[in-house]
């Protein structure tokens, strides 16, 4: 069950009544702009109150909203894309989706994670959750677009990678730690952008970049929610716990100097105006590529190495907490 | 087996006090072992060939010959996130400091190793689970860094529960640090081996373990990405035994060879000599 789903009925059954009314009003004699008015009134007091402020808890469930927009909701809405399949190996992973493609016009690769909106389509893309094919599907395109020099863009949304018995079979940690390699390597810019949940190294294998893009209710963590809740203290159940202490909104990691840019969002969510949101978000893509492609590829991996070199929370000596180094 | 002074001052009284006195069950064949008689035959069963989890001094003295100079030993960890749940991360990292004698989950440094000058990494599962969190990440970095500059294989021993919860995004950020550090060292033709030990997952296998030129795992090692609970949990029934053993990785050629304890120095310095292109036939 989604908390956000669950919160948004009340919401959803005022805008059904606004509209009816709206339309009954054209049609009647009597005017009934101030019952509209007083609705209207109460729908943006109920948001506010609903959305003004969201825990850490809610954001993940925001995050994992069936209608947020997933990567190919941002990629259709790139100039071109022609997409390419397959790890030359074993399997085309659909949990991965990239490609050749326009961003106001400029080429770029694009690789996104991507999971499904329904059942059916969630079964198709396992859910988000990137196989060790899907991983060896973004190294090959990152390979290339390095060599090409054409810019990488990422979009990340998973809430891990997954741990199926064939993921380990096939080197899951393999994969992953060679995306890492492909990425920390690539001679032309990187812009990620977190797009919904960014969940442990499966995120991380697509998200080192010379920019990191958040949207303001996206997640990313060392590990889901759930899943650290069961590392920590063996119960799954104390997820909403997790997500409080680990500090996973892109507030928090903006402070830590983790992620680089956020990404507003409409009050309700990205999924009440998703073209708004695609736009935006692919705006500052482009203009963080436009940033970067203007620095020699050499002094770009140079900032690459020192930005993640910098990374951490440490002190000499002495056993008392300090925070972060950035 | 006689113990280097440097080897003496960092384990402590209290080790040695501790090994003498105890005894351990052995969870390979159930024999009781005097801790004594296991550290003499490299913490090895004597009985049933099981390979116990080392500590990283004990591991470091098995491979190095003469002192071992210690890199990122001043670099401790902070509290970025302010954890506290049942404990907080303070009192968490003070009693594994007191449990492991360690200052964190891993201990770098350069030494002689058959007189060729390596630098070398050995995490410990005593601390913490050998999590990774940013000073194990910041160790390696730093390790790795060196043995760059000064054009020395590097021989990393892994023994991780994946990346450390307390620390966070900072926790998983260190798979980014390390394996930029990693590449760079790489690619001016220098030799990564990476020793995977009981248990080696998460965050640290997804990174650094499996990015070197040569993988060797300790036998019945368990190494994977998702630990079994979880894949389990997910698919909803047993794993065999076998599974995400070193013995099963071999076969599925994620690693390169099982190598016991006893014959590891041996394996290792023939790679040193191969890539020093200093093989000598006899
Ligand atoms: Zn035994």
């Amino acid at each position: 069950m989604n908390l956000i789903v669950e919160r948004e009925k009340g919401l959803l059954e005022l805008e059904r009544r606004i509209a009816d009314l709206r339309t009954a009003n054209v049609s009647q004699p009597v005017d009934m702009s101030a019952e509209i008015a007083a609705l209207q009134a109460k729908y943006e007091e109920l948001q506010r109150e609903i959305f003004g402020s969201l825990t850490p808890w809610q954001k993940v469930h925001m995050a994992r909203h069936p209608n947020r927009p997933t990567a190919l909701d941002y990629i259709s809405q790139l100039d071109r894309f022609d997409e390419l399949h397959g790890d030359r190996m074993f399997r085309d992973d659909p949990a991965i989706v990239g490609g050749f493609a326009l961003l106001r016009g400029r080429p770029v690769m694009v690789v996104g994670e991507q999971r499904g909106r329904d059942t059916k389509e969630n079964i198709k893309r396992n859910f988000g959750m990137v196989t060790p094919e899907g991983y060896r599907k973004v190294q090959r395109l990152a390979r290339t677009a390095s060599r090409l020099g054409l810019p990488i863009v990422t979009l990340v949304d998973t809430k891990g990678a997954d741990p199926g018995i064939s993921s380990e079979e096939h080197a899951q940690s393999e994969a992953i730690a060679k995306c890492l390699v492909e990425f920390s390597e690539a001679r032309t810019p990187i812009v990620a952008a977190i797009v919904g949940e960014g969940g442990s190294g499966g995120a991380l294998a697509l998200a080192i970049a010379d920019h990191v893009i958040m949207l303001e209710h996206s997640v990313y963590s060392v590990a889901s929610p759930d899943a650290a809740a069961a590392i920590l203290w063996s119960d799954a159940t104390k997820a909403e716990e997790a997500a409080a202490r680990l500090k996973l909104t892109a507030a928090d990691l903006q402070q830590f100097g983790i992620i680089d840019e956020i990404v507003p969002e409409p009050l309700g969510g990205a999924h009440r105006e998703p073209a708004l949101v695609v736009g935006k978000v692919l705006g500052s893509v482009s203009l963080a590529l436009q940033r970067l492609s203007e620095m020699p590829v050499e002094a770009l991996r140079e900032a690459r190495y020192q930005k993640y070199r910098r990374i951490g929370a440490w002190q000499k000596e002495r056993p008392e907490p300090i925070g972060s180094t950035r | 087996m006689a113990m280097p002074e440097w080897l003496r001052s960092r384990r402590g009284k209290n080790a040695e006090a501790r090994d003498a006195a105890l005894w351990s069950k052995c969870p390979g064949c159930g024999e009781v072992l005097y801790r004594r008689d296991l550290a003499a035959n490299q913490f090895v069963c004597t009985k049933c060939g099981h390979h116990f989890r080392m500590g990283a001094h004990d591991r470091i003295n098995m491979l190095i010959d003469g002192d071992f100079h210690e890199i990122g030993a001043e670099v401790q960890p902070g509290d970025p996130l302010g954890w506290a749940d049942k404990k907080t991360y303070a009192v968490k990292l003070a009693g594994d400091r007191e449990k492991s004698g360690l200052s964190e989950g891993v201990v770098c440094g350069l030494g002689a190793m058959d007189g060729f000058e390596i630098a070398l990494g050995v995490m410990d599962f005593h601390f913490r689970g050998g999590t990774m969190g940013t000073v194990v990440g910041e160790r390696i970095t730093m390790l790795l860094e060196e043995a760059r500059k000064r054009k020395l294989p590097c021989i990393i021993f892994t023994a991780s529960g994946g990346a450390r919860m307390e620390e966070g995004m900072f926790a998983l950020m260190q798979m980014a640090k390390t394996t930029a550090a990693v590449t760079r060292f790489m690619d001016e033709g220098n030799l990564f081996v990476t020793v995977l030990t009981d248990p080696t997952t998460g965050g640290v296998s997804a990174s650094f373990a499996f990015e070197s030129d040569v993988i060797i795992a300790e036998p019945k090692a368990m190494i994977g990405f998702a630990g079994r609970r979880v894949i389990e949990q997910t698919i909803r029934q047993k794993l065999p035994d076998q599974f995400q053993t070193a013995e099963f990785l071999l076969e599925k050629g994620h690693i390169d060879m099982v190598v016991n304890r006893h014959d590891l120095k041996a394996a290792l310095v023939r790679l040193l000599q191969y890539a020093a292109g200093k093989v000598v036939a006899s």
